[in-house]
């Protein structure tokens, strides 16, 4: 199974003092070799930091022209007056939201997928999903501050307004699962059931909630009133909105996933060093008590083994007791 | 898979019966929660009696959270999961044979609800079938998304305080289609209950598939 | 290889495990040939139990080859269980149920016969009232003589004994012996790792040495020494044949496990 891989960046192995890690040994070898099976698994393009700098830049530009034409350019609406500058905010944002924890229930079930596996899907669900929390709170509140002044209430059980509170939980409740550490595979794959175990619920929290609040027949969130006519440079100020706060999803999604793979490596840090360290531990261990020394190796037999015996000599030399 | 899973069901039921853990404890902690939620409304039973669908399922939902984490907490002693694992049962007969221990327990428990609602609410059950039928789909949809999320947090440290912040949020059509159902029902309305009845049909099948399908690596994961 | 695969029961190739990020088995290269008992020896961490979990499919293999039985436990470890027989530490009972439910479910849940529990439980010393006890209720001893009666029941073809005298009595543990005589010599292979070398050294075809995760040496015994029965527990069915009392004075030399070479 893939999943049992030690998934290490070959890099790393490089980085290990070439003396500790000997030709003759398996260390490097059977590292490298599952590791790097799928070229994709460890990808090297988030080391062109000019890319990243730039989406970044690209987002932060954007998000300044939507703030610049969405405050100063944008005439106030005629029914909703300076309350429509929303409009520029809030429908990006939550499409952001969506479109994270749409990435990161696809992430998950092409983690799961036994072709597709690699640790580059669960870094990029885990990423996504707490950007789209981060996102979906955003959306709370920017959604409340339209909500207060506009229906006189900061927050109504609005079908839309439920589920999407409940999805947010649902997240909320993936990334505490992701955050228990454990061995890595094992997390991952338990973190990829459980988002697509919640993905299967939205449907049904969605109908239920949608079919309760219509039999409840409570305030409903746009009435004919209350739509906002966009036109001319109303929406091109959205339309960028949507750009500009997609490629800042896109920027975080690189940093994020970046942070992901270092914090990874830092646990992973050294597998051949630490193997190297267990093999003399259990040749030192034979060394210092006198039960094992006896049943040691005869010294003529390692030395017969050439020179890529790695017994030490102490424990070569040492006599059997008959 | 069928042999494994009434093989579980009944290790699980026995260890039940033996323990008394759902008659000595649960289900008098069901009836306190009855009693505590009319010391929230008040005593007037015409709060009462209107809210009473509600509290029923909001009961059982608590109530399921203990079964539920009762199950495993009986799969963790030590060398519990290897011992499970090294039987080589079948993975989906052993999601079914939990499932089932757990709905088991959930019927008990949703009989004395319902009779407390009944005698501490004053709530009129009327339209028994679909009473029943809500309560059918409801209890098959607890006992697998329960199962499912049992087995996710079981083995972990935090367990207690994960398994509730994962499964209620996962349960609440459950608690809004039973709620709807039984409202439909006791105001003698049947024809509006039955999309609720749907939707609660759809949501056991939806976590039964997920179950049989996803415990094998999360067997294997915990 | 695929005579290597028909002939041997466990084969490993540079087999390593890991239990988070450390290397329990840090390249492990064994070849168990059906029928033989070999015992594993090596200090406290040296990876023999971790041996016997990868052999019976409960912990993963990172890297390398690990065949049991013809299972390919690097592709799928769960089909191998049921053909397995593992002897842990940790017998886990559940408490509630009574040493004969205990048994009885474990036996049928991995396939076993039903009507083989009960002279399993009274081979085990596990007769009469104490069938019927809580599991709660046993001492350690009673509920390693439980995990044993199970693998008696069950009977599989390779049994994985994990320290299996401690924590017995005297009686226990001549069981213990003698139920390893009669798997081999029913053709069971036989995996013990043991500390107490004077008792499960007799009972080896070939003794491994075990350390730092890896396999050190390992010393063949001769078969006549081994297969003489104890005098204590004599096995039911086991040929009779006065043979000498103790081991040949001289084992032998250790040889070096022919992979140590690469391993290390």
């Amino acid at each position: 199974m893939s999943s049992n891989t030690i998934d290490l960046d070959p890099t790393e192995l490089r980085s290990a003092p070439a003396e500790l890690a000997p030709a003759g040994a398996h260390v490097p070898a059977g590292l490298d070799g599952p590791a790097s099976r799928q070229p994709g698994e460890t990808p090297r393009w988030y080391t062109r930091r000019w890319w990243v700098w730039a989406l970044g830049l690209s987002g932060l530009v954007g998000v300044g022209f939507t703030v610049w034409l969405g405050l100063w350019v944008t005439p106030p609406d005629v029914n909703m007056g300076q309350l429509v500058r929303l409009v520029y905010v809030h429908p990006p944002i939550a499409w952001v939201c969506y479109l994270a924890f749409g990435v990161a229930t696809l992430a998950s079930m092409l983690y799961l997928w036994p072709r597709t596996r690699s640790r580059f899907w669960d870094r990029l669900a885990g990423a996504s999903a707490e950007i789209g929390v981060v996102f979906g709170i955003l959306t709370m509140a920017t959604g409340s501050i339209w909500g207060r002044p506009t229906w006189g209430v900061w927050w109504t059980w609005d079908a839309r307004l439920t589920s999407t509170a409940l999805l947010i939980v649902l997240y909320i409740g993936y990334l505490a699962l992701r955050r228990i550490p454990s061995e890595l595979h094992v997390r991952s794959r338990r973190a990829a059931i459980a988002a697509i175990i919640a993905f299967a619920d939205i449907p049904v929290d969605h109908f239920s909630v949608l079919w309760w609040h219509t039999l409840h027949q409570g305030p409903t969130v746009l009435t004919a009133t209350l739509v906002p006519k966009i036109t001319g440079i109303m929406a091109w100020t959205m339309l960028l909105g949507f750009v500009a706060f997609t490629l800042v999803y896109c920027w975080m999604l690189v940093v994020r996933y970046r942070l992901e793979t270092v914090n990874e490596r830092l646990e992973t840090e050294g597998m051949g060093l630490v193997l190297v360290e267990r093999r003399a531990e259990g040749i030192e261990e034979l060394q210092g008590n006198p039960v094992y020394a006896m049943t040691g190796v005869p010294g003529e037999d390692a030395g017969a083994q050439g020179p890529g015996s790695a017994l030490p000599p102490a424990l070569a030399g040492s006599e059997p007791e008959s | 898979m069928l042999r494994d899973a009434w093989l579980v069901a009944g290790k699980d039921l026995r260890i039940e019966i033996r323990s008394r853990v759902a008659t000595n404890q649960i289900v008098p902690l069901a009836v306190l929660i009855l009693m505590l939620f009319a010391f929230a409304l008040g005593p007037g039973r015409q709060v009462l009696a209107p809210a009473s669908s509600g509290l029923f399922w909001l009961a059982v939902l608590i109530t399921a959270l203990l079964a539920i984490q009762r199950s495993f907490a009986v799969e963790t002693g030590e060398g519990a999961q290897d011992a499970l694992r090294l039987m080589g049962l079948d993975s989906a007969g052993v999601f079914l044979g939990k499932m089932l221990a757990i709905a088991a327990q959930l019927v008990l428990i949703e009989v004395i609800i319902g009779a407390g609602v009944v005698f501490l609410y004053g709530a009129a059950l009327h339209g028994m079938v679909m009473v029943l039928l809500s309560c059918f789909f409801g209890t098959i949809g607890l006992a697998a998304a329960g199962t499912i999320y049992g087995a996710l947090a079981a083995g972990l440290r935090v367990r207690e305080t994960l398994l509730p912040l994962l499964f209620l949020p996962i349960v609440a059509p459950v608690l809004l289609s039973g709620t709807k159902a039984w409202d439909a029902a006791l105001a003698g309305t049947v024809s509006q209950g039955w999309p609720w009845i749907r939707l609660l049909g759809v949501f056991s099948i939806i976590y039964l598939v997920a179950g049989v399908v996803s415990f094998g690596p999360l067997m294997e994961a915990a | 290889m695929a005579t290597i695969l028909m002939e041997s029961v466990i084969h490993l190739r540079s087999a390593i495990a890991l239990a988070g990020q450390f290397p329990v088995l840090a390249g492990v290269d064994l070849t168990v040939r059906r029928g033989e008992t070999l015992v594993l020896r090596g200090p406290n961490g040296a990876g023999k139990t971790s041996l016997l979990r990868v052999c019976c499919g409960l912990q993963p293999v990172s890297q390398g080859q690990a065949v049991v039985l013809g299972h390919d436990l690097v592709a799928d470890r769960s089909e191998v269980r049921r053909k397995v027989g593992f002897l842990n530490q940790a017998g886990f009972l559940y408490d509630e149920l009574t040493v004969a439910e205990n048994v009885r479910f474990a036996v049928r849940a991995s396939g076993g016969r039903k009507d083989r529990v009960i002279p399993a439980l009274e081979r085990c010393g596990l007769g009469g009232r104490l069938q019927s006890t809580a599991a709660s209720k046993l001492s350690t001893g009673q509920r390693r003589r439980a995990a044993l009666a199970v693998l008696v029941a069950r009977w599989p073809e390779l049994w994985l004994l994990d320290e299996p005298h401690a924590g017995l009595d005297a009686g226990g543990r001549d069981l213990v012996d003698g139920l390893v005589r009669e798997a081999r010599e029913r053709g069971v292979t036989v995996l013990l790792a043991s500390h107490e070398h004077d008792r499960a050294a007799p009972l080896a075809d070939r003794i491994v040495l075990m350390a730092g995760g890896q396999v050190m040496g390992e010393r063949a015994v001769p078969r006549q020494a081994a297969l003489f029965p104890d005098e204590d527990a004599p096995v039911a069915g086991a040929p009779a044949e006065p043979a000498p009392l103790a081991l040949p004075p001289d084992p032998g030399e250790w040889a070096p496990a022919p992979e140590a070479v690469n391993v290390a």
